[in-house]
């Protein structure tokens, strides 16, 4: 298998990433997930590590690398789930995971990516009724 | 004194090869009984280290120890390679500081991660590094 899976639920993208990623699925996950966010004009992309035991500082630069693709796409990336001992040992190691927002789980990470969205789309409110 | 409880040997020579080599990193851990945090920290640094080593020397070889000290138990492991070597090693330990595109966190981070940690290098000749966590270090 060379590919995670990229699930669209209206607005957002949604990844579940359920195996230890080796480099070559990690670089394809980020190059997808901005061809996506391209193609569907999502505005909030939501990665659900909690299968991952380790997070290394290749998969750090990895999150953050979406994240900062997806903001310039214009989307908000929120990255939950993380297990104790990852955020730990992440923050040992150096890595702050600078430009992804995180939240415990997925229902408070589709919370926080709705209350980004609205927040942003205020301004923009009318045109929204055409869809 | 540390004694050797158990050894192991892995090649490493793609990128293919660094998930089954935390995982056997992650049996032995969970072997000597190794708290989960602990383990996490010991397959972090060690993950950092064969990346290192499949970027900068194209692959080498991973020894894996159980070691005993006392009454402490823990995993060794040196990774030994033969690539190009590092003529600045105070420099490659700092960090921030990476000759290639990474964040230049891996072998800084990787010695906050465990309770030793040493380097050797020679230039054209090739790098080791030894680290070693402790059951309950």
């Amino acid at each position: 298998m060379d590919r995670i899976p990229i699930l669209r639920m209206g607005k957002f993208l949604l990844v579940t990433i359920q195996i230890d990623l080796y480099d070559r699925l990690a670089t394809n996950l980020e190059t997808d997930l901005v061809q996506m966010v391209n193609k569907t004009g999502a505005k909030g992309v939501l990665i659900d590590i909690s299968a991952l035991s380790i997070v290394d500082s290749f998969m750090g630069r990895i999150l953050g690398n979406i994240g900062s693709m997806s903001k310039i796409m214009d989307a908000e990336t929120v990255v939950v789930g993380m297990q104790p001992a990852v955020a730990i040992t992440l923050i040992e190691l150096g890595l702050e995971l600078k430009g992804v927002h995180t939240a415990l789980n997925v229902e408070r990470g589709m919370d926080l990516l709705m209350h980004k969205i609205d927040l942003t789309d205020e301004t923009v409110q009318d045109e929204d009724s055409t869809e | 004194m540390k004694i050797v409880l158990n050894k192991d040997t892995m090649k490493i020579e793609k990128e293919q090869d660094v998930v089954p080599f935390r995982n056997r990193v992650k049996e032995y851990a969970v072997k000597i009984g190794m708290s989960l945090v602990n383990q996490t920290k010991l397959i972090t640094a060690a993950s950092e280290l064969v990346r290192n080593m499949l970027k900068y020397a194209n692959g080498g070889v991973v020894l894996i120890e159980v070691i005993s000290q006392g009454r402490d138990n823990g995993i060794r492991l040196t990774f030994q390679d033969k690539g190009p070597g590092i003529g600045d090693i105070a420099l490659a330990m700092k960090d921030g500081y990476s000759s290639g595109k990474s964040l230049g966190i891996g072998l800084p981070g990787a010695k906050r991660l465990v309770n030793e940690f040493d380097i050797k290098s020679i230039v054209g000749e090739g790098t080791t590094v030894t680290i070693i966590k402790w059951k309950n270090g």
